[in-house]
């Protein structure tokens, strides 16, 4: 589906909770580029959550299986996974009053021992996070004070520090206004073009629009189609999964989805 | 850098030194007050010229002393970790079920079985474990509220259920053996303290104590949520694990000794977080050791204010109580949920 090759390869997933409830995701075979942005697009309740989970390693499929640069998640330990995939969960509750930069420096735990202590590289490499995001400003606020677009973005960056290889979000929008939307699509297109792979979920086709590289569709936990944003954004495919009518037009060389 | 400026103040605050200081410098002024030989304050060199009081400060101020910070400190301790690891600022073991368990399990030791300090031990943190399994199944069923408030309510009615069963101990107890150990153990206190129960409960305190200041900036990422902390690299379940059995273990103990000593773990991690920041790298040793100060405090009160002594428990309730009050009301504590 793409020029590089996968960093993530995912053959015949079926994932359900519990032995006798029924499937949330079936047959799930996918492929997602390395350093790209890829979008897991589709409607409330589609599975898309549950498969972040999957690639996050917190689920485990009942069948099928998930490759990590051709390794299997089996063949990895806890401490590895984590130095490798990271994540930004849909909500972040940060019950105390941490600072940014505390909360950001989080993110070095998949690099330290149980025991250990964050060291200066690992404030260092906190620190970079936050320039790298544009929050260094705000370094000393505590977290549970920031609007909800600056927290979504001090999640990311604390992902960011992790240093993984994958950034795994979750809903990365849905609770922001539209200026905090564009500010975060805008930064996760910049951390693409760095060549940072992302996977994200959405249920907002426009979203997706705006800076993957890659579209994965899921309906009722089956793959629709998957594919660069172009072959995947189409009219047909859209009605499908959201049981609307829609027209897909280009606006400054990206398509934008107008519902009928 | 211009970024770099802000490693510094935030990773090496002072207010740790000095709390630590002020600690230490109690403990000793501690060893001097007293109502022996003269009230309120013996000078140091009265000790060279008179025996007697050289022992009542050996024997009886010093165990009292240490067992004074080392209850404030695992009160503190045990307090700031329910606290992170149920994201909840409003707990501590007296809201959890777990003191309630404590006292009820020593109270049905005295009464049934026979009382001895082992027995008194043993039973009350096998009934502190339970107190608060209990109100953390409770606080799962309930269907009414946020977590924050239905832990809350969880624990209250697990304490209730357990304060009228030490009622009925109570009831039951011998008037003139029993039921003044009992009594002694709802007002708490530190008269009774020598150095073989100093020595007793040293060998859980110190290995909870130490796991805990070890883990603890672990412990800000365990005050996430689960999927967060599994994300980077944590395994919540078994961890929040080893550190509820520890303090839960390190409470009982205490509480074994001192009897119920309230509010010192609610209120003493709020005060700690105000003074040195809420990561718990820092906030969990501020808090031990401002815990240990406070208990320290209130125990010099309370043997030397009065000819009587005045039971701990009242003390730390009364003061911490205002503080708590006087917190929320000045909106200087904030619950976020």
């Amino acid at each position: 589906m793409s020029q590089s090759r996968p960093v993530l390869s995912l053959d015949g997933l079926v994932f359900r909770y519990g032995e006798t409830a029924p499937d949330v995701l079936v047959d799930v075979s996918l492929e997602i580029a390395d350093r790209a942005v890829t979008a897991i697009l589709g409607p409330n309740g589609s599975g898309k959550t549950t498969l972040l989970h999957l690639l996050l390693g917190l689920l485990s499929p009942q069948a099928g299986r998930i490759l990590l640069e051709g390794r299997p998640y089996g063949g990895y330990s806890r401490r590895e996974m984590s130095c490798l995939v990271g994540l930004v969960p849909q909500s972040e509750r940060v019950t105390f009053d941490l600072s940014v930069f505390e909360y950001v420096l989080l993110g070095r735990a998949p690099h330290l021992g149980l025991l250990e202590l964050p060291k200066s590289q690992d404030r260092q490499a906190a620190l970079r996070a936050l320039e790298t995001i544009g929050l260094s400003a705000l370094c000393e606020r505590p977290v549970p004070s920031l609007s909800g677009g600056e927290r979504q973005l001090a999640t990311i960056a604390r992902s960011l520090a992790q240093e993984p290889h994958i950034l795994l979000l979750d809903e990365p929008t849905s609770h922001l206004d539209l200026k905090n939307t564009r500010r975060i699509l805008q930064t996760l297109r910049q951390l693409g073009d760095r060549g940072q792979a992302i996977v994200f979920t959405t249920h907002d086709p426009n979203a997706a629009a705006a800076i993957a590289d890659h579209i994965v569709l899921l309906r009722g936990g089956r793959v629709l189609a998957a594919g660069s944003t172009h072959t995947v954004l189409t009219p047909e495919y859209l009605t499908r999964t959201y049981d609307v009518e829609v027209n897909v037009v280009q606006v400054g060389g990206r398509p934008v989805v107008v519902p009928h | 850098m211009s970024t770099s400026r802000s490693l510094a103040p935030r990773t090496s605050p002072r207010w740790l030194w000095w709390i630590g200081a002020v600690v230490l410098i109690g403990s000793a002024l501690s060893l001097l007050t007293g109502r022996y030989p003269s009230p309120y304050f013996t000078l140091p060199a009265t000790l060279a010229s008179d025996e007697l009081a050289r022992n009542v400060v050996l024997n009886l101020r010093l165990p009292r002393v240490l067992a004074a910070v080392m209850l404030g400190a695992t009160l503190a301790a045990s307090g700031t970790v329910f606290q992170m690891i149920f994201r909840n600022p409003l707990v501590d073991s007296g809201f959890l079920g777990v003191s309630q368990g404590a006292a009820f399990g020593a109270s049905l030791a005295i009464v049934v079985l026979g009382g001895t300090a082992l027995m008194v031990q043993i039973c009350a943190a096998a009934f502190a474990f339970l107190g608060l399994a209990a109100s953390y199944y409770l606080a799962r069923r309930i269907k009414y509220g946020d977590w924050v408030l239905r832990l809350v309510l969880g624990g209250i009615a697990v304490s209730a259920l357990y304060a009228s069963g030490t009622g009925v101990l109570k009831y039951l107890a011998d008037p003139l053996r029993q039921l003044p150990d009992i009594t002694f153990w709802m007002l708490g206190g530190l008269w009774g303290i020598t150095w073989p129960d100093v020595v007793h409960i040293l060998p859980v305190i110190i290995p909870s104590l130490v796991i805990v200041l070890l883990m603890r900036w672990r412990l800000n990422l365990l005050s996430m949520r689960d999927e967060t902390a599994f994300s980077l690299g944590s395994a919540p379940g078994r961890e929040r694990l080893v550190l509820l059995v520890v303090a839960v273990a390190s409470t009982a103990a205490v509480v074994a000794k001192a009897g119920q000593v309230a509010w010192v773990g609610l209120i003493v991690p709020h005060i700690a977080r105000r003074l040195v920041g809420s990561d718990a790298q820092r906030a969990l040793p501020g808090a031990m050791m401002l815990g240990g100060l406070f208990s320290l405090l209130c125990d010099d009160v309370s043997r030397t204010l009065l000819s009587g002594e005045i039971p701990l428990g009242i003390l730390t309730s009364f003061v911490g109580a205002a503080l708590f009050l006087g917190m929320l009301t000045r909106q200087s504590l904030q619950v976020r949920r």
